[in-house]
């Protein structure tokens, strides 16, 4: 007896002295952990324009029709609007819907209305006008950051009684028993170290039981991932193509500054293979947003869209804009979809429904798709209030959110989208940018979309498959940057405020067919560096990806004297990696929510 | 036998609402501040002082009566505060200043601080500040308050032991030259320092019960103090921009730049 008790002494002394130690931590195992569970009427994952229209429509129809309906709204920026990043030039038509008297508010952001239009076309040295498509008029329409819209929106749904969360992913989706309908979703665990071993913080993801969930990630989301998946929801749609949009926004001399003014570039740097072009928006308080943006199609695995950003700035109609008392506020990057009507999925699934960017509502020829987002969530929210009403969270029966197809295809949305279907396909034909300019022309001006054709991806060519071998093309030699005007890129990732826990797992995961281990890693590194000249260590706007020389590592986990090194920390979760790397082996997972990007101004 | 009535701890946390620190600062245009439309979060060593008051009482357990949790600031420093309950305090008091108004000095603070601890009618036993906020970087409001209220003070810690029966605490300072342990009589003025702990993770089942903690809003009228700043800023700038080093060949080259730039040799 007295041994045994010495003993437990013993081991009690031990423990305390290594109470905090490494290797004492236990593996999080996601079978066995309890979690806090809440049920609420609608869980919304996602604080932009369609998840808080969404909220604030469900609001509304509480007070008009008096049954009430708890609504949470989830996000993983550290505030509403901090992972918001967009042109923008708004056009109200979904706001005036939602909220009528927007205008009488005293903070509303919308505060400077596009007044005149252009569009030039770039080659090295000159600039030259060019005609625009009507689509492209924005008369009625607001330029703004999107990232104070977002916030602004965010205020109101507050006040309106959604319970809003910053700070926390929508990182996993709990299914009914039967695993066939979606039930709710999970937050992200907090306190795991880089091993996934639980440190003294940890806190398990919380699990919130919704009777309809609503996916807004914006673009490529990644519970949208899983989704479409499960439920197989792209069985009878082409594949989703992607823009990936980077952006500064600067104050100007006042001698630059036109305010209302919207012009939008085509031509250098990009060649005619590359489909994208520039935006310069001259918004209030003498802030003037530009950008650059790149289908993900680009064939060439040497393109670098941050330096494509840099160098358009050394063109002379840059020179002049940023020249003067001139500063840049911030900058930042996000992909965008492309795909149009054709790339819209199955947007219901037992148990809730995909809005806004999460599907691909983005009208690409008029550069918008908040209005879509904004109109898709309200219309969701109907079905929604409507579903809500008719289960409840024992049920078998999931809520039923058909009804929201049926709206959207009959709504404006749906209209707007048909009208432009054939633009965007039109610039992937051997003719490229030119083909595709030329029938833009025709369909906007003349034939309005009224056509039997819809161009179609039916061999569901990816933006990723699209990628040449760097044996098949030219390197593009990018000019050195010249501060002021143009910086590297560790100094523009400053300004974007990200950050990220240190001791986390890596968001990133490098993983094929289920796998994840050094031998997926390895083929990575081997396909990417060989074939591909390290694609993601050019393409990421945030120097996430770098393909290092390490001898000694290389012999376990990479290839030809190099390994993958991810700093997950500068991440500011674009999802570029996601669509565009070669191998399609990188898999965006939500990191500890409150981390990430802190844009206000873009 | 039951131990004599120890008087129970009341814990006072002042914390502030600074710019996040992963935010790249800017100097406004009109040079007479910092830019303030970024994102805002708690001063990280006020994050510090919270845990370190919940810990207390994870470790004290009832001898720990209530933790306050104290801000004087805009209308918006309210959601530090929620966040602070969210972490495990019991109840919050915002002394609200206009949006539009200067930020408050050390001394202003101490002055209000003082006044709260005065209205407090359970009194106050622990004050918990961080050792400086990393707006202004003054780090004087905890050794100012400990002065006005004529208290000890044990600032910079990274260790604290609270003994509640003989009303003392056992605190290792960080020093320029090492550690120093000092053992001081309650009440007691602490300030945290970085190696005190790692704050927790306000959880989203603490954030929602947090919502029903009450916060009590006071202005700096009803504590009769006035906040007015008494140091006026006259221009804000950034730090000079770095311009490139020179290399040198030789050793007489060094020194006769060193003399071209007007620096003498000594002795």
């Amino acid at each position: 007896m007295i041994r045994a008790r010495g003993h437990r002494a013993l081991v009690r002394q031990i423990r305390a002295l290594h109470s905090t130690a490494r290797c004492r931590r236990e593996l999080f195992d996601p079978s066995t952990v309890e979690r806090a569970s809440d049920e609420v009427d609608v869980c919304i994952v996602g604080g932009g324009p369609a998840g808080l229209s969404a909220a604030i429509r469900l609001k509304q129809l509480e007070q008009e029709k008096g049954n009430e309906v708890r609504v949470v709204v989830l996000e993983k920026g550290s505030e509403i609007g901090s992972h918001i990043l967009s042109g923008a030039v708004v056009e109200p038509r979904a706001l005036n819907e939602l909220l009528p008297s927007w205008k009488d508010h005293p903070d509303n952001p919308l505060t400077q209305p596009a007044l005149h239009d252009h569009m030039r076309f770039l080659t090295p040295n000159k600039s030259f006008w060019m005609p625009h498509p009507p689509q492209m008029s924005n008369k009625g329409n607001y330029i703004t950051s999107l990232s104070r819209f977002t916030a602004w929106l965010g205020s109101i749904a507050e006040e309106m009684g959604v319970e809003v969360y910053p700070g926390f992913a929508g990182a996993g989706l709990v299914y009914g028993e039967d695993g066939k309908s979606v039930r709710g979703v999970t937050t992200n665990e907090v306190g795991l170290d880089r091993q996934g071993r639980m440190k003294d913080a940890f806190e398990p993801g919380m699990e919130f039981r919704a009777k309809v969930t609503l996916v807004a990630e914006g673009a490529h989301g990644s519970l949208t991932k899983q989704l479409t998946k499960k439920f197989d929801l792209r069985k009878d749609c082409d594949p989703q193509t992607y823009g990936i949009g980077l952006k500064e926004v600067w104050r100007v001399d006042p001698s630059q500054y036109r305010p209302g003014e919207v012009m939008h570039l085509m031509g250098y740097p990009l060649d005619n293979k590359t489909y994208g072009g520039a935006f310069v928006y001259h918004m209030a308080d003498g802030l003037v947003t530009m950008g650059l943006v790149i289908g993900l199609d680009y064939p060439n695995p040497y393109l670098s869209p941050y330096s494509e950003l840099q160098r358009m700035k050394h063109h002379p109609y840059f020179q002049t804009l940023l020249s003067g008392d001139a500063t840049r506020i911030a900058y930042g990057a996000r992909t965008l979809n492309e795909g149009g009507l054709q790339s819209i999925p199955k947007l219901s699934f037992p148990g809730g429904a995909l809005i806004g960017c999460s599907a691909g509502f983005v009208n690409v020829p008029k550069i918008k798709g908040t209005h879509n987002a904004m109109k898709t969530g309200m219309l969701a929210a109907e079905a929604a209030y409507d579903a809500v009403a008719k289960t409840s969270h024992e049920s078998e029966e999931a809520a039923d959110m058909t009804k929201y197809e049926e709206t959207f295809k009959n709504s404006w949305v749906y209209e707007e989208l048909k009208e432009v279907r054939n633009l965007r396909p039109s610039f992937n034909t051997p003719l490229g940018v030119f083909g595709g300019v030329m029938y833009s022309g025709l369909d906007t001006y003349i034939l309005k979309g009224r056509v039997p054709w819809t161009f179609r991806n039916k061999q569901k060519v990816t933006d990723a498959s699209h990628t040449k071998r760097a044996s098949e093309v030219q390197p593009i030699k990018y000019p050195p940057f010249q501060p002021p005007l143009s910086t590297d890129l560790l100094t523009s990732l400053a300004l974007t405020g990200t950050n990220h826990a240190e001791d986390q797992p890596i968001h990133l995961r490098v993983t094929k067919d289920g796998k994840e281990d050094l031998e997926v890693r390895r083929k990575h590194v081997e396909r990417n560096v060989g074939e591909f000249a390290g694609l993601l260590g050019r393409a990421c706007p945030a120097g996430v990806y770098e393909y290092v020389e390490d001898e000694e590592g290389a012999k376990t986990a990479g290839w030809g004297g190099k390994t993958l090194v991810i700093n997950s920390q500068n991440c500011i979760h674009c999802k570029l990696c996601d669509i565009k790397v070669p191998t399609q082996d990188i898999n965006w997972t939500v990191p500890e929510g409150g981390g990430g990007p802190k844009y206000t101004i873009t | 036998m039951r131990p004599s009535a120890v008087r129970l701890l009341n814990v006072l946390v002042p914390i502030k609402r600074t710019i996040d620190y992963a935010v790249k600062i800017r100097v406004n245009p009109q040079q007479t501040g910092v830019d303030t439309n970024v994102k805002h979060s708690m001063n990280p060593f006020d994050e510090i002082a919270v845990e370190e008051a919940v810990r207390l009482r994870e470790k004290l357990k009832d001898a720990v009566k209530s933790i306050k949790v104290i801000t004087i600031g805009p209308p918006k420093a309210s959601e530090t505060l929620r966040t602070a309950l969210a972490m495990g305090a019991d109840a919050g008091i915002h002394v609200e200043v206009p949006e539009a108004s200067p930020s408050p000095e050390p001394l202003g603070v101490a002055k209000a601080l003082q006044a709260v601890i005065k209205r407090e009618k359970e009194g106050v036993d622990l004050v918990i500040l961080g050792k400086q906020a990393i707006d202004d970087d003054a780090g004087q409001t905890g050794q100012m308050l400990a002065g006005l209220m004529g208290w000890s003070q044990a600032t910079f810690a990274s260790k604290i032991v609270v003994d509640t029966e003989k009303k003392e605490a056992s605190v290792t300072r960080e020093i320029d030259g090492g550690l120093e342990e000092i053992r001081c009589r309650l009440p007691l003025v602490l300030t945290t320092d970085l190696r005190l702990n790692e704050p927790r993770y306000a959880s989203l089942p603490n954030i929602m019960k947090a919502k029903k903690k009450p916060i009590e809003k006071l202005s700096a009228s009803d504590l009769g103090v006035d906040l007015t700043p008494i140091l006026e800023t006259l221009k804000v700038t950034e730090p000079p921009k770095r311009t490139g080093g020179q290399k040198v060949e030789s050793v007489d080259e060094l020194v006769q730049k060193l003399k071209d730039a007007g620096i003498t040799a000594v002795a």
